[in-house]
């Protein structure tokens, strides 16, 4: 079974129609790219998964759940993680309690400071700023702030909105290797990126959105190879 | 005119500052993180100080009113937000404005159906009654009691909010409901306890100023005037502005009806115009928010 499937998705915003029937399967332990360009649906996809849409229609499964009726809040406590592409990192809150708060709809049962413990030790570049506060932090620390606190209650997947925006090119290789580590851990990954090339390097498959649809799938590396459907879809 | 007579008018002062607190943080805290203007807090101003004289009445204590009273008030806001108020997320702000306005004058007429339109008088509990010499004058006992409840509940709340579970929930909540969602907290259960919250404020409020005037089916028109005068020259949404606010106005009126007493209702309209000209979203609020 597909970790999330999707099937037939229509999602609106207002009066604008933004997904046109898409669908795409992901299964698990396996991390997949979905390009495109600016505009094409792919926010608005990762948003109709996440539950944050106004209008959405059509069959999201997760694990064999049905996502559609479930407010956001659910999705989440079903192992479903999301990172925003603005990173919300929470105004007024140090690194700690941001962290805290992957962890407020997690089991009663996990140890907290364990797991702050645990993830200080994936990103050390956090266990030295834990008790300043979040938004003073760099981008790319926020970035990595924002990854921590959807991977620390140990989500199944993980869906990111354009991680390696706007980072300095070494933070973006360290991500890719953790990226591939939660891989081999099992852990099921959906990357919407723009910058294609990393993210096909790192990616297993590839997905191609277009104008709300999904216009080309493929393993990773042939769609890397393909320099002229890459052209055609990607190109800025 | 002595140092002994102004320390006592400063001081009562504090004490009505203490009052206009509870009832400005319940109206900050509502606003700051459900972003409804809530009309009707003046109106369960009154509820409250009604609840406490019935339910002290019944029981023939008044600490059974000042305990019970906030309780089911807050209770009954909660329920507010659910019926009422839920169905209106998402909306222009003045739809949940109109409708709280609205209830606030069905909560005032119910309450003059139910005790009348006169005045009730609400008794100092006989523990709390007479005055107490601190040196510099002698000062109500029962107004004392007043500011150190305020400020004992007043320091439950910051516990609340900086070192329990809950507290972290609201205070992220109130910066990003949407980041809570995909974290997996039911905004929509969090905002109902924080409307109950800011409603039991208010009811405290109602039920501990009780006791320094009477009870009538209007006492919370002007209390709601100043609750807002308050929260505008704090900032909205602000809780220590709401703090530092309340015992600023609550001062501020004191002391001009000491000096100037046709002066003492202006006076905070005066302050919340110089406030809004030097400094347009208030002594702590953020610029910005609407």
């Amino acid at each position: 079974m597909a970790m999330l499937e999707i099937d037939g998705l229509n999602a609106w915003y207002g009066a604008s129609h933004v997904l046109h029937g898409l669908s795409l399967a992901v299964e698990p332990g396996e991390i997949v790219a979905l390009v495109g360009r600016n505009g094409a649906g792919k926010t608005t996809t990762i948003r109709s998964v996440m539950g944050l849409m106004p209008k959405a229609t059509g069959s999201v499964r997760f694990a064999g759940t049905e996502l559609l009726p479930l407010p956001a809040h659910a999705r989440f406590r079903l192992g479903l993680a999301y990172v925003p592409e603005e990173r919300r990192i929470v105004p007024g809150l140090s690194v700690r309690e941001n962290l805290q708060l992957g962890l407020l709809a997690a089991d009663r049962g996990i140890d907290e400071r364990a797991a702050i413990d645990d993830i200080a030790r994936t990103f050390p570049r956090l266990k030295e700023r834990l008790d300043q506060q979040g938004v003073t932090l760099s981008g790319g620390e926020q970035q990595m702030l924002a990854i921590a606190r959807a991977m620390i209650a140990r989500p199944r997947m993980i869906l990111l909105d354009e991680p390696s925006e706007g980072i300095m090119p070494v933070l973006v290789e360290e991500m890719g290797a953790l990226f591939r580590r939660l891989r081999d851990e099992g852990v099921t990954l959906l990357l919407v990126e723009q910058n294609v090339e990393w993210a096909l390097r790192l990616a297993d498959r590839a997905v191609i959105i277009d104008q709300g649809e999904i216009v080309h799938s493929s393993s990773a590396a042939a769609l890397l190879a393909d320099k002229a459907i890459q052209e055609r879809y990607c190109a800025v | 005119m002595d140092a002994e007579l102004i320390a006592m008018q400063l001081f009562s002062g504090v004490a009505l500052g203490a009052i206009l607190v509870m009832v400005a943080l319940g109206l900050s805290i509502i606003f700051g993180m459900l972003g409804v203007v809530n009309f009707a807090h003046g109106a369960l101003f009154m509820v409250g100080a009604y609840a406490g004289l019935y339910v002290a009445t019944l029981t023939g204590s008044f600490w059974w009113g000042l305990l019970v009273a906030p309780l089911a008030v807050g209770a009954f806001g909660m329920l507010i937000e659910r019926v009422l108020i839920r169905p209106l997320y998402g909306r222009s702000i003045d739809d949940p404005l109109l409708l709280t306005f609205g209830l606030g004058y069905v909560l005032v007429e119910t309450v003059r159906i139910l005790f009348g339109n006169e005045g009730m008088p609400f008794p100092t509990p006989p523990e709390l009654a007479g005055v107490a010499d601190l040196g510099i004058g002698y000062f109500p006992i029962y107004r004392l009691f007043v500011v150190g409840v305020v400020a004992v509940i007043l320091l439950l709340l910051w516990l609340g909010l900086e070192k329990t579970r809950f507290g972290l929930i609201v205070r992220a909540g109130a910066r990003d409901p949407q980041i809570m969602r995909v974290l997996g907290v039911d905004v929509a259960r969090v905002w109902l306890m924080v409307f109950g919250l800011g409603v039991g404020l208010t009811a405290l409020g109602g039920v501990l100023a009780a006791p320094m005037r009477s009870v009538d089916p209007e006492m919370g028109t002007l209390v709601l005037a100043e609750a807002f005068v308050v929260t505008v020259i704090g900032g909205m949404g602000s809780l220590v502005g709401a703090i530092v606010a309340g015992l600023l106005i609550g001062i501020a009126i004191s002391m001009t009806a000491l000096f100037a007493p046709e002066m003492a209702t202006i006076v905070m309209f005066a302050l919340m115009a110089l406030v809004l000209l030097i400094r347009p979203q208030g002594l702590f609020g953020k610029p910005g928010r609407a």
